[in-house]
């Protein structure tokens, strides 16, 4: 049987754990501005995040703040998976290349930037930061579907390729974004 | 010289999101790769990217790049006698 247990939520520049508000920063600051604020807030030395897309920085932000009681420390390495999903792909980051690239005479890309061109580079900087080695997986759905994601933890989990997961939609668009991240066991 | 070995770590900062990392902290000589900022290989390609576009320099060579781009003394050095 699949546990679901911590829950984290991140819209509208506020963070919310098990429904409790965990960080709050102005509704005025920008995306890169809140994820900056609530990384500095957990004083966890990792230059790297600095370096990431925003939609990336969204789910390490999250992953974060749902490992920091440490349910994964129970399993292996192996035994714990990513599955995550999101409307918009990396569009915002995409855009930001192609907005480096469509000019030939003004012809920048910038390889910090393309290499963030793919959803799954999301959960590969998850699984770099807490050392996971189990399945991982990245989906594309118009909306948040949570059953979907569950579904696929239980194969996984029938087939003996993981225990754990982080689960969940990470989704940003040029206007807004959305996190719903769970711990499943 | 001084001047362009500022400019630079103000610009290899920015470029590279060094969140954490002062001008004054950056020792001119010390290598930018490995034990010093700890750079990776995208970095070494921003690097050569800010070359580039921001200095009109293209690297021909890529074994040259090592050399170059050492520590922020050795890249100012190569800008001044590189630059059209």
């Amino acid at each position: 049987m699949t546990t679901k247990r911590t829950h984290i939520t991140i819209r509208n520049n506020k963070i919310f754990k098990n429904g409790v508000l965990f960080f709050e920063a102005a509704p005025y600051l920008t995306l890169k501005d809140f994820l900056k604020a609530a990384w500095k807030n957990l004083k966890v030395k990792y230059p790297k995040f600095y370096k990431m897309d925003e939609v990336s920085k969204l789910g390490v932000l999250a992953a974060e703040i749902l490992l920091i009681d440490e349910p994964h420390k129970a399993f292996n390495e192996e035994e714990v998976g990513v599955i995550l999903s999101n409307a918009h792909s990396t569009l915002v980051t995409d855009t930001e290349h192609w907005n480096s690239v469509k000019d030939d005479s003004n012809f920048f890309p910038s390889p910090a930037v393309f290499v963030y061109t793919l959803p799954n580079i999301m959960v590969g900087e998850i699984c770099i930061k807490h050392k996971f080695k189990g399945e991982n997986a990245f989906f594309i759905t118009e909306q948040y579907d949570a059953e979907m994601i569950f579904q696929h933890f239980n194969l996984l989990k029938t087939q003996n390729k993981i225990k754990a997961a982080i689960g969940g939609w990470v989704d940003q668009s040029q206007d807004d974004y959305l996190v719903e991240m769970f711990w499943a066991e | 010289m001084e001047e362009l070995i500022e400019k630079l770590k103000l610009q290899i900062i920015e470029q590279l999101n060094l969140e954490d990392v002062e001008p004054d902290e950056i020792d001119p000589e010390e290598p930018l790769f490995g034990d010093g900022l700890g750079l990776d290989s995208i970095d070494a390609l921003e690097l050569i990217v800010l070359l580039e576009k921001e200095y009109g320099i293209k690297i021909e060579n890529p074994k040259d790049g090592q050399k170059i781009f050492f520590s922020v003394k050795s890249l100012a050095e190569y800008i001044l006698a590189h630059q059209k």
